[in-house]
């Protein structure tokens, strides 16, 4: 049954109480103390030591200042770039349909950190292996929401099947529209090579003010590019070495 | 009261590459190793001088067991080095990499056994002369392979690039082969036929991308384009291992010591290649 997280931006409050919650429940170390500048966040970004990432975005809205929240969280992508690109075996698609990195498994080589479109996951330094949302992979199999979901205090976090979130967050957009809101759109990139995502958002604006790709690809859309052009040079340092002998 | 609020752009949310410098010594370690196979196995059947097959299948050798040296050393648990080998995915280009390698290292070590050793008897000569193709095939895709790799990812400079990085790491490897092959086991007529060609068609790369910047490039758009500045150490190593090592070939039919400059060109403009694209990379993701 897959299962995927809807994170309602418009009802999310900033508290953070997901950041915290992820954090204690995996052990995360703490990755830094860093003053960003940018509004209340001070977190940054997803990465190694990240998994759940309170944005605060600033704008502009009908002349007015606006001020939104949005909790970011590892897309767990219908086709994953990391999965793809994994060497080791180490990235793995569950049964509840979440990518997850097998830490016993993992070495560090680096390749899925520049395979994710949304800048996920990432190497921890101390460590040597790359880490990401594991969807409480765990708590899942004991019949429990990820922690991040189970401490949102408004429930900006839903946790449950995917087809029914989908659906969820097109009604919600439709409600908003009804009541004067007219600018949230559902994040969910199904137009690209990565299929959807079992991580949806709710948010307003432009997705580009909250860090996400408009139009995220997975990178193994040039593999066959990239092998046509070895195969080309490995033909004329064919021809050039037959013929120079 | 007029609020001001930010609104300027997010930062991009690519992470930038890991790897530091043995990856890119790796990739000219390994291109140059895998072509040098190419390079022993055309020579040995043309019956060259004892001295170049010497030099290229040493060459091919050390190379083999360099680079998986550097390619641990690069891991972030370099103790789990064989989970490399647990699976093989083609959507990885590392993974195919990882297996091309240890097909590489095996069949050049038994080559250079049988080789050394020269055993009589056909079925001896038969087993080297696969081990040899085997080598030959996987050097082929050693020398190449690296471009895909970098290609297929989301750092914009490399995936605009990715359909001439395979193709450029593979030409650069050539020259610089033929030109430490030569160094070591002295100047020949083919050698320099090699380099020279290679040197020919880096110079033709390096043209049409000084025409026109940013030529070349392929693949989606992205919020951050790499400043041009990142183009130029690639620029200067495609300069070295291009025009400036065709000069000096060119000059040393007349003057020999000039094919010595041109050697060490062609190797100096491969090794900057690699690096100038790791650090293209990292520059602004």
């Amino acid at each position: 049954m897959t299962k995927g997280f809807f994170t309602d931006s418009t009802l999310c409050i900033g508290c953070k109480a997901c950041e915290v919650a992820c954090k204690e429940w995996n052990q995360v170390p703490a990755d830094g103390f860093v003053w960003t500048g940018r509004s209340y966040d001070n977190t940054g970004s997803l990465g190694h030591s990240t998994y759940r990432h309170v944005k605060f975005v600033e704008s502009v809205r009908g002349g007015l200042p606006a001020w939104d929240f949005s909790s970011d969280v590892c897309k767990h992508c219908e086709r994953a770039g990391c999965m793809e690109a994994c060497p080791t075996g180490s990235i793995v698609r569950t049964e509840f349909g979440g990518v997850y990195v097998q830490p016993d498994i993992c070495n560090g080589c680096g390749y899925c950190v520049v395979s994710c479109p949304f800048g996920v996951i990432d190497r921890r330094p101390e460590d040597g292996r790359a880490f990401k949302c594991t969807f409480c992979y765990d708590r899942q199999k004991a019949g429990l929401q990820p922690a991040c979901a189970s401490a949102c205090p408004t429930e900006s976090i839903q946790y449950g099947d995917l087809d029914e979130l989908r659906a969820r967050a097109d009604a919600r957009r439709l409600a908003l529209e009804a009541r004067g809101i007219p600018d949230a759109v559902v994040y969910d990139p199904t137009h690209t090579n990565v299929g959807g995502t079992h991580a949806i958002f709710l948010v307003r604006g432009p997705v580009t003010d909250y860090s996400l790709p408009e139009n995220p690809e997975m990178p193994s859309i040039r593999l066959r590019g990239g092998w046509t052009s070895a195969l080309l040079g490995a033909v004329v340092i064919a021809g050039v070495v037959a013929l120079a002998f | 009261m007029a609020v001001e609020f930010s609104t300027d752009r997010p930062p991009s949310p690519l992470k930038p590459p890991v790897w530091t410098w043995e990856v890119p010594l790796y990739f000219f370690v390994g291109g140059v190793a895998g072509l040098s196979a190419v390079i022993a196995l055309a020579a040995s059947l043309t019956g060259e001088a004892a001295a170049t097959v010497a030099a290229a299948r040493g060459v091919a050798t050390a190379g083999a067991v360099v680079s998986p040296m550097l390619l641990i050393a690069d891991l972030g648990r370099p103790a789990r080095f064989l989970y490399m080998l647990r699976v093989f995915k083609w959507t990885s280009a590392m993974s195919v990499g990882a297996w091309t390698l240890a097909v590489f290292s095996g069949a050049t070590f038994v080559a250079l056994g049988l080789w050394w050793l020269a055993p009589d008897g056909p079925a001896w000569r038969a087993a080297l002369a696969a081990a040899d193709l085997t080598a030959a095939g996987a050097g082929l895709v050693l020398a190449t392979y690296t471009g895909v790799l970098l290609g297929a990812t989301v750092i914009p400079v490399w995936a605009a690039h990715h359909r001439m990085l395979p193709f450029e790491f593979g030409i650069s490897s050539l020259g610089a082969a033929a030109s430490l092959v030569e160094l070591l086991g002295g100047f020949t007529v083919p050698l320099n036929r090699v380099a020279m060609a290679a040197a020919a068609i880096e110079t033709a790369l390096w043209v049409y991308r000084a025409r026109k910047p940013g030529s070349g490039t392929q693949g989606p758009r992205t919020a951050n384009h790499a400043p041009r500045t990142a183009h130029r150490a690639p620029r200067t190593a495609g300069l070295l291992s291009g025009p400036t090592a065709l000069i000096l070939r060119l000059a040393g039919l007349a003057f020999l010591p000039a094919r010595a400059g041109a050697a060490a060109a062609a190797i100096a403009g491969s090794l900057l290649l690699r690096y100038g694209w790791l650090a293209a990379g990292r520059a602004k993701v």
